[in-house]
């Protein structure tokens, strides 16, 4: 876990293969949809997916160390859309300064993460309830601030969202770097952050996690804070996509960043899952969208469908792996992995102690 | 064995005057522990007498309600594992306390995990995870999960974790529950290595050989309140054994054998060879014939609920073979164990025998119904009657079929579990501390019921752990120590004191 998968070898490891799985999977969707569609095998369709899919790839990231951890949050979708909602009535309603209202709202989102994570730790409330409470608060709160859609003609924002790295004749946006960056970040404090370990930790065993003195109250709350953090930073590279602030976006974008996660080889039962994965679960959601409207005669509704069933044989699969896990555990706890060595001794020591035993009775 | 040589010297941690109650028990009541530097210190109990609490209560788990805790003569305040972690204490529990996803070296290290330019090296971790590991003669792959290995090397992580940092005060909580006889060994020669270094290693136990084998001095806990602390040299296993139960066993108490006088027992019905399950018995061997009622006598902790649990396949059965009328059964549930004709009344009544909310009658009709499965439904006259009939012969008292089993006496519950496997017509029935938590007069009804079930070809296994008791009804009795048979007697030689003598290891 704490090596690259090439250099461990271990290819077929339960923990792994669910990672591997999605990966093929997303390069066999590619592959069908360049057969199949003109004009689809393009590095910009590639691109095209990070770009469309940069501020799912972000919420997801946060998703994955809350499930990781064995929590959930809810909240997400609705924390997206008032993001967008406060950047776009104070830049364009109050015009304030785009370097004022972008740390403010993901101070917000942070917040409204601690103050999820501490009902959650010190009230002891399930995750699931107080998060979707935070999803109806947050949705409700949007409206309450303009019910109406506000376009964003904010110099800032507009030059922002049309910016472009030009790779050649091909081109990413500002939501792309940010989410890169924001993956590569993850990744490392997942890995190579005590933090993260202890997330996996909590996530494995919450009560060995305590016992072993690992800061698990903090740790909780920190990760439902990642997450309110890394929903406001999706809601900013939100406004940047749909240069406007409303209400009603990012509908239903929780379900969606905890389809990515868990297609992405994360345990809703926690302490197993890669970000990695999370990756390719966020790619795999947008490849389905990108082959639906290349083929122009499906509805996008079929996108959920498809996602559903994806949902459900992987949620099977997982399951199936965990049971062959578990027999070939008993098949190992046979064998045990000791050096000989020790054999010729200690047969003899246990009649002493045996015997030790006795003759002090007699 | 290493006397102890700083029985003169000043303690390093001493514990005083401990309280700690948890609602509705009295868990530890005016404790005081001492531990010394260089020793290794047992806490011996039976189950309940407190030595998890206490532990739990230096560990931080639990904090105490009242006592005060000094570490090399400073007082300590201990709220959280990790404020007992801070101070040195630290602690191998009974359950593996690890987490089973991350690898062997982050379970070792995880809390403490060093640390270059910011990130977590992973160099010096495995490498550090693996030195230690080959310290304790074990040479595994560290980078592995933690679950990919079997019980007994994931207590090694556990032991290697606590050794992974100074530590000057070493507990184990029941470590060796999950080892075999090697591994013990190993685990005792470490011990005895700290020991030399000036570690002080507080030991808990069920095992008395263990106890013997490892440590200079018992502390004897007994009802959540401190019978003694004695240099192992001065305290003989009888006397311990006597100490742990409480009393000078009586040998003219009310539990005269019954069983002794009543006719030959009948053909076998059930026997067992070699029979165990990793981590709770091993090699039993058992034989029970119709109309015979076999005891289990052993300290709590020996390994009588597990037989019991074995037999009635609550556990899978890893080794060895069982057979029942002369042909060999196999048992995955207890679903094969009823369809073999055993009933098995649980020792937690509360928790796993009676539905409370359920009435007399609906509780009686339960384990008949669930033979029959659910689509071959026993008509309310029927159910009626057997209700009734069972009520009238094991003397139920309760105002009518319909009440409530939680409305009634703990005697009469225990009554009703009883109707509920009579009325399955069984071969054997498996009793589990079926006189726990009732009164006298209770009691010596429910042995006479077990005496009569008996007179008709019954076989019953008793278990209890009142060891008068068992000698009052049982024909012969197996005696268990340490997971293991180590005896037989007959009803008929058999007192309270061969029994405990056998346990002492006297032999019969």
């Amino acid at each position: 876990m704490n090596l690259p998968l090439w250099r461990t070898g271990r290819l077929t490891d339960p923990r792994t293969l669910p990672l591997l799985i999605t990966l093929a999977l997303f390069i066999a969707m590619f592959a069908y949809g360049s057969l199949a569609y003109r004009g689809f095998f393009s590095l910009q369709v590639f691109l095209n997916l990070f770009i469309d899919n940069a501020f799912l790839l972000i919420v997801a990231i946060g998703m994955t160390f809350v499930v990781i951890s064995g929590g959930i949050d809810l909240s997400v979708g609705g924390l997206v859309a008032l993001t967008t909602m406060i950047s776009a009535t104070l830049a364009q309603n109050h015009h304030w300064p785009i370097w004022i209202v972008i740390p403010l709202v993901l101070a917000l989102g942070a917040l409204f993460g601690a103050f999820q994570g501490v009902l959650i730790q010190y009230f002891r409330l399930q995750p699931f309830i107080v998060t979707l409470g935070g999803l109806f608060l947050t949705r409700g709160l949007c409206f309450l601030v303009n019910i109406e859609s506000i376009t964003i003609t904010d110099p800032a924002y507009t030059q922002l969202s049309e910016f472009r790295v030009h790779l050649g004749e091909y081109a990413i946006t500002t939501n792309v770097l940010i989410a890169a960056v924001a993956f590569a970040a993850a990744i490392w404090l997942a890995h190579f952050r005590p933090f993260g370990r202890y997330v996996y930790a909590i996530g494995g065993n919450e009560k060995s996690a305590l016992l072993m003195g690992l800061p698990v109250a903090r740790t909780k709350v920190l990760v439902y804070t990642l997450s309110g953090f890394c929903a406001a930073l999706g809601g900013v590279t939100f406004t940047f996509y749909m240069l406007s602030g409303y209400g009603l976006h990012a509908q239903g974008m929780e379900l969606d960043a905890i389809a990515a996660t868990v297609i992405g080889g994360t345990l809703l039962t926690g302490g197993v899952g890669y970000l990695t994965g999370t990756l390719f679960g966020v790619l795999i959601l947008g490849v389905i969208q990108t082959l639906i409207t290349f083929d122009g005669t499906l509805s996008s509704w079929w996108t959920r469908i498809v996602i559903g069933a994806l949902l459900c044989v992987f949620c099977v699969m997982q399951r199936l792996l965990e049971k062959h896990t578990t027999g070939r555990q008993k098949h190992r706890s046979d064998i045990t992995p000791v050096s000989g060595g020790r054999r010729e001794t200690t047969p003899a020591t246990a009649a002493t102690a045996r015997t030790g035993t006795l003759d002090q009775l007699a | 064995m290493t006397t102890a040589t700083a029985s003169a010297a000043v303690p390093i941690l001493t514990m005083t005057g401990i309280c700690k109650s948890f609602p509705g028990v009295r868990a530890l009541h005016d404790v005081t522990f001492r531990l010394f530097a260089g020793e290794v210190h047992t806490i011996m109990g039976q189950n309940g007498a407190g030595k998890s609490t206490l532990i739990k209560v230096l560990t931080g788990v639990h904090p105490t309600d009242a006592g005060q805790i000094t570490l090399n003569g400073t007082a300590l305040t201990i709220d959280t594992p990790r404020s007992a972690e801070a101070a040195g204490i630290r602690t191998v529990y009974q359950e593996v306390n690890l987490c089973p996803n991350l690898s062997v070296a982050e379970n070792i290290y995880i809390g403490n995990l060093p640390q270059k330019n910011g990130r977590i090296d992973w160099q010096t971790l495995n490498a550090a995870a693996a030195r230690l590991l080959s310290g304790l003669a074990l040479q595994i792959d560290v980078t592995r999960p933690l679950d990919s290995y079997p019980i007994a090397i994931q207590q090694m992580v556990a032991i290697a974790r606590a050794l992974s940092t100074e530590a000057q005060i070493l507990i184990l909580d029941e470590p060796t529950s999950s080892l075999d006889e090697d591994e013990v060994q190993r685990l005792f020669n470490l011990l005895r290595q700290l020991k030399a270094r000036g570690m002080a290693i507080l030991f808990v136990t069920h095992f008395l050989a263990q106890t013997y084998a490892i440590s200079d001095r018992i502390t004897v806990l007994r009802n959540g309140e401190l019978e003694g602390e004695y240099l192992t040299g001065d305290l003989p296993q009888l006397k311990l054994i006597h100490k742990m139960v409480g009393r000078e066993i009586d040998v003219d108490s009310l539990t005269q054998p019954q069983a002794a006088q009543m006719a030959q027992p009948g053909a076998t019905f059930i026997s067992t060879h070699g029979m165990g399950h990793k981590g709770t018995v091993h090699d039993l061997d058992l034989e029970i014939h119709a109309g015979e009622v076999l005891g289990l006598g052993g300290l709590l902790g020996s390994g009588r609920t597990e037989t019991a649990r074995l037999l009635f396949g609550v556990d899978r059965c890893d080794s060895g073979a069982v057979s029942i009328n002369g042909h060999s059964a196999r048992f995955n549930s207890p679903r094969d164990a009823i369809k073999h004709g055993i009933g098995y009344c649980p020792e937690d009544r509360k928790k796993e025998g009676i539905v409370a909310e359920l009435s007399v009658r609906e509780n009686i009709i339960l384990a008949l119904q669930a033979r029959r499965g659910l689509f071959r439904f026993l008509s309310r006259k029927r159910q009626d009657a057997i209700a009734n009939e069972y009520i009238k012969a094991l003397g139920i008292k309760t105002p009518d079929a319909e009440q409530p089993i939680g409305l009634l006496s703990g005697g009469n519950q225990q009554k009703a579990l009883l109707a509920r496997w009579l009325a399955t017509e069984p071969g054997m029935l498996i009793l589990d501390e079926p006189t726990r938590g009732i009164d006298v007069a209770a009691k010596l009804e429910i042995m006479d019921q077990v005496l009569a079930l008996c007179r008709k070809g019954l076989a019953i296994l008793f278990i209890s752990s009142e060891m008068g008791e068992v000698v009052r009804v049982s024909h012969r009795i197996a005696v268990l120590r340490d997971r293991e048979k180590i005896g037989e007697l007959d009803a008929g030689q058999a007192d309270e004191r061969a029994v405990f003598h056998m346990i002492a290891g006297g032999g019969a």
